[in-house]
């Protein structure tokens, strides 16, 4: 810039900004979506609840159940009230959402790794690779997602031992549920992978990659994939509230994470048989997956606009 | 286009041999028919033995999807479980017709299925029918009228109806409008079932308890149909023909009626055809918690009780329908866009 002169001397070329990458045009554009950032805050408030509260309440008291204290309403001991079998609601909501939580990440992880494999082999390969996935991706497609889910979660069910991690056991089926959740849902993310693939391969950029000899897995995952990343990004952010609800609709009908491993979704099990008695069953687990899932759909909304390559807006 | 139809049809065909193969494999490993076979408990071992012989459960899988397939009147089985194949079979596999038999109530699957299907097709109908009427309401409100504080608010609202989960809605209408407006001595809902025994199934006890599950439903589906018709609609008013028929003094209800919710349709006719098969597989969670008796809770009930033929059913019913209609939506998009041709 120049240093003498006053501000109104400057030449066009000086207040022309320097290029953004997408990825700080992204984060300029997120800032100022109010949705997305109301999202964030709230996944953060979720979170810091979940695992910062667990300092306040130990494992045990969570699991701990007193008979005498069965289905008691909200007051200032149990905030929250009581289960069909006197655990503390309140407890087991910050223990049952770290396990939420973690379900939901994971089985995003898996879906999303899954996803890119399948969706980057069929697009880049192409002939009979791409015939056979795509249609083991449309069979998959119609079947109903939560019969599919049922299935595999009674077909693993049980099937794992429990896992011990420091001093906390956790349920051998917090395992199965991340898995068949990640197994069922990468097949949106294989299309919209797939479809970049298919336009990315033809492009100038990937022709000079392979005229200097570059090995195909070098192009698939360092030259074509980094290009596809803000679909997948946007894909993959609104999958974790799927991923939270699939938990909680197969912990609902008895067939997700078992006991005495607490989540959101298995607290509500037996909600239903004390629907019109005891209402906090099921408003407070209820509430907090509410919530979750508004504020990852808030959030993934936000990023849509804001990684929209199209967009002109700052 | 018939040319079009047949080649579907036969792409068809693969995808279903898929589904067929991926669910029976899943089913055959889901747990012990036997054990909980009519409620019956089966304590001696050769009664078991005898049993798995006569069901046909010994053999390899690979037969057992055979049988499934084009049924098993042209070999001979083990009818009475000595260990020796005596007679024919008279099953005549699902390519025939034949979708088995249900291990749990012994009664044919198709006409287990055939008793659920109706109630099943009644409340998601009734729901897709509510859904789309109210998405295409507040969908055009919005698109007219972008930014204002009533859209404003519905986009919002809308977001928390497409992150409500199911359960939640549905217990928390099913408290309020049965439970608290009972303690208030207000007119309350019924929560469960399809009607009261003591009154008979009668269409106006169907209706009056569908009001709430049908509810529940609308309120997670309508949000998604209702931001894709705002969008839509906003992309289509954005077009040169409609300024063009605005500006040659076309009335405003003209314009938005006939010229851009003609074109926008296009979409929402391709949406409501690829979501319309999944509704014969019901609500499994919905129909749950409301008791509805629809083809959700059969395959809940009879996977739990490893009931292979009534899941399977069940399953290709649904992978069927998929096929069908997307074959469906393809004619009715052509029909609706004369631009649209097959060749």
């Amino acid at each position: 810039m120049a240093v003498s002169s006053s501000p109104f001397s400057q030449s066009a070329d000086d207040l022309v900004a320097p290029p953004l990458t997408l990825t700080q045009l992204g984060w300029l554009r997120l800032r100022r979506h109010k949705m997305a950032l109301f999202g964030g805050i709230l996944l953060i408030l979720l979170t810091l609840f979940s695992f910062g509260g667990a300092l306040f309440v130990t494992e045990k008291y969570a699991n701990f159940n007193d008979t005498s204290q069965r289905l008691m309403p909200p007051s200032a001991e149990h905030p929250f009230g009581t289960d069909s079998i006197g655990r503390d609601i309140l407890a087991r909501s910050i223990y049952g959402g770290q396990i939420s939580l973690f379900i939901g990440f994971v089985a995003v992880l898996i879906e999303t790794i899954l996803g890119i494999l399948v969706g980057a082999l069929a697009g880049y390969y192409g002939g009979w690779i791409d015939s056979v996935l795509m249609r083991i991706t449309e069979a998959l497609l119609s079947i109903p997602t939560i019969l599919l889910l049922l299935v595999m979660a009674k077909f693993f069910g049980g099937k794992v031992p429990d896992i011990h991690i420091g001093e906390r056991a956790f349920s051998g089926s917090v395992i199965v549920i991340v898995v068949i959740i990640g197994a069922t849902s990468w097949m949106y993310l294989a299309r919209i992978v797939r479809a970049e693939f298919l336009s990315l391969k033809e492009r100038e950029f990937i022709l000079g990659a392979r005229a200097t000899g570059t090995s195909n897995f070098e192009i698939i995952f360092l030259h074509i994939l980094p290009n596809t990343f803000a679909p997948i990004i946007v894909s993959s952010t609104l999958s974790v509230a799927n991923a939270i609800l699939s938990e909680a609709y197969i912990s609902f009908l008895g067939l997700g994470v078992q006991e005495p491993t607490a989540t959101w979704g298995n607290m509500l099990e037996k909600s239903l048989k004390y629907m019109d008695s005891s209402p906090w069953l099921w408003f407070f687990p209820g509430m907090l997956i509410l919530m979750t899932t508004l504020g990852i759909n808030f959030l993934g909304d936000g990023l849509r606009d804001a990684l929209d390559p199209r967009s002109r807006v700052l | 286009m018939l040319q079009y139809i047949i080649k579907r049809l036969l792409q068809g065909i693969p995808l279903l041999v898929i589904v067929s193969l991926i669910c029976f494999l899943l089913m055959m490993k889901v747990g012990d028919p036997i054990a909980t076979m009519g409620g019956r408990t089966i304590t001696r071992p050769e009664d078991r033995e005898r049993l798995t012989r006569q069901l046909g459960l010994d053999k390899p899988i690979v037969v057992q999807y055979l049988y499934w397939l084009v049924g098993n009147d042209w070999t001979k089985i083990d009818s009475d479980g000595d260990g020796t194949p005596d007679k024919n079979g008279t099953r005549h596999g699902i390519l025939r017709g034949d979708f088995g038999t249900s291990l749990v109530t012994r009664k044919p699957v198709t006409e287990m299925i055939g008793e659920r299907v109706i109630n099943t097709l009644t409340l998601m109908g009734a729901s897709e029918v509510v859904t789309i009427f109210f998405a295409l309401v507040l969908g055009i409100y919005s698109a007219l009228r972008q930014y204002s504080a009533l859209d404003n608010i519905l986009t919002t609202l809308l977001f928390v109806g497409y992150s409500m989960p199911i359960f939640f809605i549905s217990l928390a209408s099913m408290y309020i409008f049965a439970v608290l407006f009972k303690q208030w001595g207000l007119p309350y809902l019924p929560t469960v079932g399809m009607f009261d025994p003591q009154v008979g199934k009668t269409a106006s006890q169907v209706i009056w308890h569908m009001v709430l599950p049908v509810m529940s439903l609308s309120v997670i589906y309508f949000a998604g149909y209702s931001r894709y018709i705002r969008s839509t609609m906003l992309e289509v008013m954005s077009q040169d023909y409609i300024r063009t028929a605005k500006s040659k003094g076309l009335p405003r209800r003209q314009v938005v009626y006939i010229h851009a919710l003609k074109n926008a349709s296009l979409p929402i006719v391709t949406l409501v055809g690829l979501d319309l098969p999944f509704l014969v597989g019901g609500a499994v969670v919905t129909e749950r918690i409301f008791a509805w008796p629809g083809m959700g809770r059969l395959f809940f009930d009879h996977l739990s009780r490893s009931d292979i033929s009534v899941v399977m059913g069940i399953v290709m019913l649904v992978a069927v329908s998929v096929v069908v209609f997307q074959i469906l939506t393809d004619i009715v998009y052509a029909w609706l866009d004369p631009r649209i041709r097959y060749d």
